[in-house]
């Protein structure tokens, strides 16, 4: 740590104070336009201060929307990026489990073809992908939001490494013990695998809460709406009248389970880069 | 308790052997320290006999039993390794626990086989302990008491206290041997490390590149080695070699090297001697010192002497103890007389 005294310390903290601010600013500034009216966002100077209208915005945005309530969309939106981590979390860890702990034919085959994977994301793949879930029937579908997204190298690859970082004896003193390929990877490779699973899980989850592209092609519904995509669709289009304080306020929603998964997770992540011992 | 029992056993990689046939008998609550320097096939060895190695050619029997398409649960065996292989997420109650619980043993048997062994280590204090919050000495206890509590019929270790520092590592070897004692178990341990192979074994097998050299006890062991290269690993300071030339008239007529340890050497005045040479360096041990002594030859001779450190240079004589000098023939066997 550089210690400072004086003048210099009130300099550092005033820099990250502003530093802070900066960063904050558009934050504030969509807070304050969900809690006034349209009229006050449209005639300038733009209010810096709260206003009083933070309820009924919000409850307009959370019942009503603008094309789907923002329950609805928060809703299917949490089911997709749960589905989504969960999905890539359970497929990668056992296929890392596969390459690193069994010696099958055509191992190193597969470990390529997960690798190649990487190479294409799906903004490369959306036109076949889309033909595929559509022909699947899977437009309109929770199952069409998740699937296509649930396969992840990157993960796959995570995984691949911290598991060859365990030592061999770690294999061979539960065989001694007696316990099975499943049972050692429940009752050993999992839990001593957690605090990547929480990391990855933060990663992940705001990773699948941010998709865009993929949720707009697959639903036409707006009852099926993310609350990502359904931002985007609140803004009008021509001339239509655009309801600003429920566009923020519905903003403000969408933040909220992010910004929860990085608070209560940072514990576990934390304490998953402290004890780091295998 | 039980026997185990090596025959013929070997081991290939691809196309390399790496065990040429080794046959060992070991005796029903015998300790047994397998020793070699580092590469010779000592943890493959050890591994064939767990269960973690395949083994390529000969039989392997565990209390009478052939074992060698059995799994390493099966065997009724169990292992210490060198990194302790404890389960870092569970406490140390759990670690001892864990093959227990799979092995289906009920409740109150487990609890009471873990008390028993926590108290026969000291490790009742930190039975809800993780390992990362034991001391080095600690965690090989752990690592002791998980094969205690299986109470199996043989216990295999491999190089156990090469993580120890040297103070503990005296210390807990001595543990080892009398808890080895005490429970009578068939034991298999592997080191690279002469003084732990002397003090702890029964007997010991002496390996080199995949061949078991000598099986004997550790005295035996010491006193007639079967080969120059046994001469030379056992024992610290190791064996002196000396050309057949220098003393050509009490060397058997086929030697190839003779030997003789330090501690057979004495210096006197250098026209007393049977050998002399001149002081290279001394090792003050504090009891005794260690005096290297250059040969004519440009060999050097390590003579075991109970005086003070000699200055470098000095021309000393070396008498011998003629009757401890062994021949070596040019295949490296002992020659017996
Ligand atoms: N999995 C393996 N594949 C190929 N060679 C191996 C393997 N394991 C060990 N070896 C070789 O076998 C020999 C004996 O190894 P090891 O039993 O570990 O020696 P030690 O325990 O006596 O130091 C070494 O030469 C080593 O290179
Ligand atoms: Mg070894």
């Amino acid at each position: 740590m550089v210690e400072k005294r004086g003048a210099g310390i009130w300099f550092t903290h005033l820099s990250l104070i502003l530093g802070i601010a900066i960063i904050c600013f558009p934050i504030w500034f969509t807070f304050v336009a969900s809690t006034v009216t349209q009229e006050d966002i449209i005639r300038p100077p733009m209010p810096l201060l709260p206003g009083p209208h933070m309820f009924e915005n919000y409850a307009k945005a959370w019942n009503e929307g603008v094309n789907a309530p923002v329950s609805t969309m928060l809703f299917n939106s949490t089911v997709m990026a749960l589905g989504i981590t969960f999905g890539k979390i359970l497929i990668s860890i056992l296929s890392a489990f596969a390459i690193v702990y069994f010696r099958f034919p055509g191992r190193m085959l597969c470990f390529w073809l997960i690798f190649l994977t990487l190479m294409l994301p799906v903004e490369v793949r959306i036109v076949p992908t889309y033909e595929v879930a559509a022909n699947l029937g899977l437009l309109n579908s929770y199952s069409g939001l998740i699937l296509p997204l649930i396969a992840s190298a990157t993960a796959t690859f995570l995984f691949r490494q911290l598991f060859m970082t365990i030592p061999d004896e770690m294999v061979e003193a539960a065989r001694i013990d007696g316990a099975g390929p499943m049972r050692f990877f429940w009752d050993i490779l999992l839990p001593m695998s957690r605090t990547n699973i929480a990391a990855l899980f933060v990663i992940l989850f705001i990773f699948s809460w941010n998709q865009y592209l993929w949720p707009l092609l697959i639903t036409t519904d707006p009852e099926m709406n993310t609350i990502v995509m359904g931002i985007k669709q609140m803004f009008p289009s021509g001339d239509d009248w655009a309801d600003w304080p429920v566009i923020m306020a519905t903003a403000m929603l969408a933040m909220l389970p992010p910004v929860a998964v990085v608070v209560f997770m940072q514990k576990l992540f934390v304490k998953g880069l402290v004890e780091s011992e295998k | 308790m039980a026997t185990i029992t090596l025959n013929a056993v070997k081991k290939t990689y691809g196309k390399t052997e790496v065990i040429h046939g080794v046959d060992l008998d070991v005796a029903d609550g015998e300790l047994i320290v397998i020793v070699g320097p580092s590469g010779c096939g000592k943890s493959t060895l050890l591994r064939m006999v767990a269960g973690l190695e395949t083994i390529t050619a000969g039989e392997i029997s565990i209390a009478g039993r052939k074992v060698n398409d059995l799994e390493p649960h099966e065997r009724d065996i169990a292992m210490v390794f060198q990194n302790y292989a404890l389960y870092p997420h569970m406490s140390v109650r759990k670690n001892l626990a864990y093959g227990l619980k799979i092995a289906k043993i009920p409740t109150d048997e487990i609890n009471r086989r873990v008390a028993k062994a926590a108290k026969m280590l000291q490790l009742d204090d930190y039975l809800d302990r993780k390992p990362r919050q034991l001391s080095g000495g600690q965690r090989q206890r752990v690592a002791m008491g998980r094969a205690i509590v299986r109470e199996p019929a043989a216990f295999l270790f491999d190089e156990p206290l090469s993580n120890l520092d040297a103070k503990l590592r005296v210390q807990m070897r001595m543990e080892i041997k009398a808890l080895q004692r005490e429970l009578g178990v068939t034991s298999l341990y592997v080191t690279h490390d002469q003084v732990e192979a002397m003090t702890m074994a029964d007997r010991v097998v002496v390996m080199n590149a995949g061949i078991a050299e000598q099986i004997g006890p550790p005295l035996e062991v010491y006193r007639n080695p079967a080969s120059l290269f046994v001469a030379g690993f056992i024992g610290s300071p190791p064996m002196n070699f000396i050309n057949p030339a220098l003393l050509s008239d009490i060397a058997p007529a086929e030697a190839e090297t003779l030997g003789i340890r330090p501690e057979h050497c004495a210096l006197t005045t250098a026209e007393a001697g049977r050998l002399s040479g001149t002081v290279a360096f001394c090792e003050a041990l504090g009891a005794d010192t260690l005096v290297h002594v250059r040969m004519a030859d440009g060999s050097l001779l390590i003579v075991r002497s109970d005086g003070d450190p000699i200055e470098t240079g000095e021309a000393v004589g070396v008498s011998l103890e003629t009757p401890e000098i062994l021949g070596f023939d040019s295949d490296g066997r002992a020659i017996r007389s």
